[in-house]
This record gives structure tokens, C-alpha cells and sequence, in this order.
């Protein structure tokens, strides 16, 4: 997809003054939070869950290599093949082989975060091979050829009514009749349409939830199949995956899986977890004859070791943006960026640079409630501040800011100078603010006033004069 | 012997961290939280040599700033026994961000550790610290309370406020609806990204005037002016207070941004 972070700015304009947009973001609001909160409570051992995981995703990145390896013999061992892409670019590369190989005219694909983040579709499409999308969110905004606006339900942004348009837009073989406005008449509609693609298709596509060393085994859960028949169909299933992905054990797996859902849809478990290990053996009834890893890098060993490398522990469940002031405010495709949210913000700089991104770490609030209801226990605000840090050291920050904070700061460290400044500042707000106590209007403050009053002081320093009434 | 001393003269020495807004918009803050300091058996002082806590600086990624003022901060005020905030925003700073801040300094790493032991927010130093479990003070009227998100979610801080309001006579507390979300401040954010913050504090104002009261009350001057300054631009009727002056049972000062005559801006 085509980055649009530097004008994170007006896009958010664009989608704060969307009826559309907002009337749909109001569904993550009331959906995803609630439904989380009664699955935490529901869940005694919720807390401990969040520090095991936490420690299991610790050590794996501090032995990731190892980890990366004995994965890789597992894989091999069950007669699948493992390939590694330091980039997008070799990554598209190598799935675009397997596909030509298997003589692959569509390749159906399941729900994957990774592939947009390779930009995997349009890549395969450019090169003759049409991607079809089988999960339903996916599928629509195929359809309206966007991009997801959240990591878990790629389509939040719409309405019904918008997705009823576009399927009576395509799907032209749709009599007048036939009532589409219900969501589960969207659904069975998109399901007839996706079952003939499934058997059409040469090649199925997934993403990885988890990888296992233990067993060489790839892990995807899914709400609607999708993914099942998507690697079980095609004559060849890509697993795609980014490194960190890996966990040493199914016990580790088992453990982080039971935090995944009840974080992100408020599930105890989603409604399909998927292991695959390998092609289809002699004795299985069905199952691929090829079966494919190809383990991504993408600018993820570079975190490692850095203040970022905790950004790694990620599980993609989405509570971060699910739980965040700014995406409720203005959506995913805001952002500009394939990941939004918090963790977009984290992510974002390190895989695009922070010249790119430079806004998404800024546009917070620091409210921290991100990192309180991340699984994980990322501290997303502190690596935002990270990369507001690199900023700053790059001289990257707006140049009016970095003046006003300079200026700040010089009086800040000078507690003299200070008081005698600021007491004429708050002297000439408090008279212009009047027996209303407030200014609706002030200069060089309009980020302030353009929305609301200003509170005018009292007029005194509350130190200065609390210690002239104690006589010190 | 200064008047507070001969006061409580085996009391605990606080030096009051007024916090650069509470200084320069709302002395009456500052007041109150004296006076609520004093009644629960303190003795307090109030440096002239403060200024900022450094957030404005560490959250714009400049360090060199954040460090020098943490470290003017420490020099002042790490002789008290305790050092009290009437803010969740800066008390956080100073007790969890300022031993960040001195990573692979090991002198003033120290030293900022040792700092943080003694730094506390107001209310929940007067209810965790001083086990105060009730003021003497009356307020006749319902009130909401709002949850600054560093206070909460850094420092703890939700049933110590409550736990006090509960004990003001004539109080009735009126929740309103996600009373623990962001009111879309963020300090410079709010300027940096104004729309979205409008946005925030937009939903933020439904939900007060939803809850019914007639007095929003928070404990950070940064969310009340954001708040404050929303809910009189729209014409809301709802008065807005730092919860230290029902508290306190100070009161006299006219609200936050002023009041709003029915119907009128």
C-alpha cells in the first residue's frame, strides 16, 4: 500500500468529518471494549496469564536464532520447505515463484497482516496471478480495493449499507430482489461467491499466529474457516510469517492462545485454531501436496537489542487500538500505514523510518491505556516517547515547537528569571480573561483556543504568595 | 519556627510540589492541598526554586531538558520527607519517569530512586500515607469525577478520591460513563493534534453532562483546563473544580474558567 503517514494530519480531518466513518468506529467502541473487560473477568488467572506470556515471549527473542532454527529442522523433518527473506522484496520474490511453479493462476489467501505489510497482492496481481481474499472483512475491501483500518477486522470502518453497495456492484449475477440487508445475508452471499474460488484456486495463502519449534507446526485462528480451506484446498499452502512469530512449545502456544481472543474479540478462544505441519501425508484424506514457510525479517532484527526490541513481543490481537482515544477518534486508515493504532505507532517508524512516520508516535495522548490492556505487557507510550526521542535528536520536529520548547525550557531551569516572567504572563491573562475567567480568543494559542476557552489564572503564583502569607 | 511548623510540630516535613499549572493558573489549588496537608498532621513548605517538572520536554523526546530539570527538581526538593503533588501527571513524572530518565547515570540513577520513594500524589498520599479516611468539609450538590489517565493508570489512583468525596457532607457522586478514558489533553498534543483532541474532549463532554452533576472534579490541572475550556465554549452549565478544593472545603474561588449563566456562553 501506498505509506500515507506524513499527512496523518488532514487524513484525520478528512475522517473526523467522515458521517460514515465515525458512525462505524463507533462499533469498536461498544464492541471490542466490553466484550474484553467480561472475558478478563471471567478469567481469574487473566493477570498471570499476561506475565507468562510476557516471559515466554522474552526468552524466545533472547534465543530467537536457536528457536528460528530448531523450527526450520521441524518443518523440513514433516517434508515442508523453509525459505528466508531479509525483505518485502524477497519475499514477494520467492512466494511469486512458488506460485509460478505450481502453474498458479489465483492463489486464495487467508487473513494476513504480513502480506499487506509486503504488499503481497498487488505485487501477484502485477505478475499475472489474481489474490482473492477469502476472509469476509478482507474480501469487502478487495472489493473497494482499500486497505484493512484494523489489524483483526479489516472492514470496521464500513457500514452494512456500504458493503450491500459494493456487493450489488460486483456481484452482478445479485437479482434486485434478493434482500442483502442483514449482515448474515452479506455473508452467505460472500461465502457462495468464495466457495467456487476455493477449489478454483492452485495455491492458498495464510498468515501465522504462531510458529512452533517444537513441532514445526504454523498456527492461524479464524473466526469463519476461511483459513481452513484456504490451506487445505490449493495444491500448495504459503505459510507467510514474520521472525518473531516463533514460541518455543505447543505449551507456549497454549498458554498465549488463551490470552489472544479473550484480548482482541472478548472470545475465550476464536472459532477455528488451526495447526498445520507440513504437506498432506500418505495416509491424511486431504490436506496440500506442497507446503511452504517463508519466514520474513523485514527490519525486525534490527529491533532486537534495541528500545524497541519489546515491540516484538506483539500478538497482533488488537486490543491497543481497540482501547485507543486517537483510532476511536479517527480510524485506522488515518495512520497511513499498514499497522495503525499503538502499535502501528511503534511499529510504523521502525519499518518505514521515523522521517516517514514521524507523526504516529507523536498523535498520542500518552493516556497508557494501551499498555494496560496489552497482553503482552508492551509498553507502547514509552516506545512512542523513544521514537519522539530519535526524532528530537534528529532535529525532525516541527521547527516552531522546538523553538517554543526551547524557550520554555530556558526559563524553566532559570527559577528566578521564571517567576519574574510568568508573573507578568498570568498578571496580563487574568485581566484579559475578564469576569468570564476565560479567553476565547488568544494569540499564537489557536491549537488551543480554535475548539476551547482558555481557563484564565487567578493572577497570583500560588508559591509567591503562599510563602509571603508564612512570612518566608 | 514558621506558623506550619508550630503546627504540627512532630509531623511529617512535605515539600509541596505545586506543579507549574496549579502555580501559575489556580493558587487556590495549592492552597487546599496545604490545608489538607496541615489538618492531616503535616508540616509544609513550598520552595521558591520550583518551576516545571520537565514533562512538556521529556514527552517531545528532549532528554537534555528533561534531565536538567529533573535534576534541579531532586536538588531542591530531595531533603523533605515526602514530596506531595497535587497532580497524577507530575507526581508520576517525578516517581516514575525520573529514574528512567538517569539510565546509565549510576550517581544520579541513585539518587532519583531514593527521590522517588519519598513522591506522591495528594489524595493518595492523604488516604495511603496519612490514613485519612474522611474530611471535614460540606459541598451541597452532585458531582462527577474524572480519572486522569496518569494518575490511574501510572500512580493507582481511583478509590482514594472517591473514598474522601464519600466522606463530604452533602455530596452526592455521580459517575459518569467511561470516566477512566482520556479527556484528549495529552499536554502539547492538545495543540499539536487539536482536531482529534477536540474529538476526544467532545465525547468526554457528553458523558458529564450525561451524568447530571453539577461539578466535574479531576485531580490534574491539565485535564480540568482542557475540560473546563470545552464545556463553558459549548455553554454547559457544569462548574469544574480540582478535587482538592471540595476537599479542602475551599470553595469560595468562582469554579474553573467561571460560571456560565444558563443558556448563555
Amino acid at each position: 500500500m501506498q505509506i500515507t503517514t506524513p499527512a496523518f494530519r488532514e487524513n484525520s480531518v478528512r475522517a473526523l468529518n467522515d458521517p460514515q466513518l465515525q458512525k462505524a468506529l463507533g462499533n469498536v467502541e461498544k464492541g471490542f471494549v466490553a466484550k474484553r473487560a467480561a472475558a478478563k473477568a471471567a478469567l481469574p488467572e487473566f493477570e498471570a496469564l499476561r506475565d507468562q506470556a510476557r516471559a515466554i515471549k522474552t526468552h524466545t527473542l533472547a534465543h530467537l536464532d536457536l528457536y528460528l532454527e530448531a523450527y526450520e529442522a521441524k518443518v523440513k523433518t514433516a517434508g515442508g520447505h523453509v525459505h528466508w527473506a531479509e525483505s518485502a522484496e524477497e519475499a514477494r520474490r520467492i512466494i511469486l515463484d512458488i506460485c509460478r511453479k505450481a502453474k498458479a493462476r489465483t492463489v486464495t489467501k487467508g487473513k494476513s497482516m504480513i502480506t499487506e505489510e509486503i504488499n503481497l497482492n498487488d505485487y501477484l496481481a502485477e505478475n499475472g496471478i489474481e489474490p482473492v481474499e477469502t476472509d469476509l472483512g478482507e474480501y469487502i475491501i478487495q472489493l473497494r480495493q482499500e486497505h484493512p483500518s484494523h489489524i483483526i477486522a479489516p472492514a470496521i470502518h464500513l457500514n452494512k449499507e456500504q458493503v450491500e453497495e459494493d456487493f450489488r456492484r460486483v456481484h452482478t449475477h445479485l437479482p434486485e430482489t434478493r434482500d442483502l440487508s442483514e449482515p448474515v445475508a452479506l455473508l452467505s452471499e460472500a461465502r457462495a461467491v468464495l466457495r467456487e474460488r476455493y477449489f478454483a484456486a492452485d495455491v492458498g495463502i495464510t498468515g501465522a499466529n504462531f510458529l512452533i519449534a517444537e513441532t514445526g507446526s504454523s498456527v492461524i485462528v479464524t473466526n469463519e474457516g476461511n483459513g481452513d480451506l484456504t490451506q487445505t484446498l490449493g495444491k500448495v499452502h504459503v505459510v507467510v510469517a514474520s521472525i518473531e512469530k516463533v514460541v518455543p512449545t505447543l505449551e507456549d502456544c497454549a498458554g498465549i492462545l488463551r490470552l489472544l481472543a479473550r484480548s482482541a474479540t472478548g472470545q475465550d478462544m476464536s472459532v477455528y485454531t488451526t495447526f498445520s505441519t507440513g504437506p498432506r501425508r500418505a495416509e491424511d484424506p486431504d490436506g496440500p501436496g506442497e507446503y511452504h514457510v517463508v519466514l520474513i525479517d523485514n527490519g525486525r532484527t534490527a529491533m532486537l537489542g534495541s528500545e524497541f526490541e519489546e515491540m516484538l513481543r506483539c500478538i497482533r490481537c488488537g486490543a491497543c487500538m481497540n482501547h485507543c482515544p486517537v483510532y476511536h477518534a479517527v480510524g485506522g486508515h488515518a495512520y497511513g500505514s499498514v499497522y495503525p493504532g499503538p502499535m502501528g505507532a511503534v511499529l510504523t517508524p521502525s519499518l518505514n523510518g521515523i522521517r516517514i512516520a514521524g507523526h504516529l508516535p507523536n498523535a498520542s495522548t500518552f493516556c497508557g491505556r494501551c499498555e494496560s490492556v496489552c497482553p503482552m505487557k508492551i509498553p507502547l507510550p514509552k516506545m512512542m516517547r523513544h521514537w519522539r526521542e530519535r526524532e528530537f535528536e534528529k532535529h525532525l520536529a516541527p521547527a516552531a515547537s522546538r523553538y517554543g520548547l526551547g524557550i520554555w525550557a530556558f526559563f524553566a531551569r532559570r527559577p528566578t528569571l521564571y517567576r519574574l516572567a510568568s508573573r507578568l504572563g498570568i498578571r496580563l491573562l487574568a485581566l484579559l480573561g475578564g469576569e468570564k475567567r476565560r479567553l476565547s480568543r488568544l494569540p499564537l494559542a489557536g491549537g488551543w483556543t480554535d475548539h476551547r476557552d482558555l481557563p484564565a489564572p487567578e493572577g497570583e503564583s500560588f508559591v509567591a504568595a503562599f510563602n509571603r502569607s508564612r512570612g518566608a | 519556627m514558621t506558623m506550619n511548623e508550630s503546627r504540627n510540630p512532630e509531623g511529617p516535613r512535605i515539600g509541596l510540589f505545586a506543579t507549574c499549572l496549579v502555580d501559575l493558573f489556580r493558587p487556590s489549588v495549592g492552597f487546599s492541598a496545604v490545608k489538607l496537608l496541615e489538618e492531616a498532621g503535616c508540616r509544609v513548605e513550598v520552595p521558591m526554586a520550583q518551576t516545571c517538572c520537565g514533562q512538556p520536554a521529556y514527552n517531545s523526546g528532549d532528554r537534555a531538558d528533561a534531565r536538567d530539570l529533573a535534576r534541579q527538581v531532586i536538588t531542591v526538593f530531595e531533603g523533605f520527607d515526602y514530596v506531595v503533588a497535587p497532580s497524577g501527571s507530575c507526581a508520576a513524572m517525578l516517581k516514575v519517569h525520573y529514574p528512567e530518565l538517569f539510565e546509565g547515570d549510576a550517581v544520579w540513577k541513585k539518587r532519583a530512586e531514593a527521590f522517588a520513594e519519598k513522591v506522591f500524589e495528594l489524595v493518595s498520599f492523604l488516604v495511603d500515607i496519612r490514613k485519612l479516611e474522611r474530611v471535614s468539609a460540606r459541598l451541597d450538590g452532585s458531582v462527577t469525577y474524572h480519572d486522569s489517565c496518569s494518575g490511574l493508570r501510572e500512580l493507582g489512583i481511583a478509590a482514594q478520591p472517591r473514598a474522601l468525596l464519600g466522606s463530604v457532607e452533602g455530596l452526592a457522586l455521580k459517575e459518569m460513563k467511561d470516566s477512566d478514558v482520556c479527556c484528549g489533553f495529552g499536554g502539547t498534543f492538545c495543540v499539536k493534534y487539536s482536531d482529534i483532541s477536540n474529538a476526544i474532549v467532545s465525547k468526554k463532554m457528553a458523558n458529564i453532562d450525561a451524568s447530571g452533576a453539577d461539578l466535574l472534579l479531576a485531580g490534574d490541572m491539565g485535564c480540568l483546563m482542557n475540560m473546563a475550556g470545552k464545556l463553558k465554549r459549548e455553554g454547559s452549565s457544569v462548574a469544574v473544580r480540582h478535587v482538592a478544593e471540595v476537599l479542602a472545603g475551599m470553595t469560595e474561588q468562582p469554579p474553573i474558567a467561571g460560571t456560565t449563566p444558563k443558556g448563555g456562553r
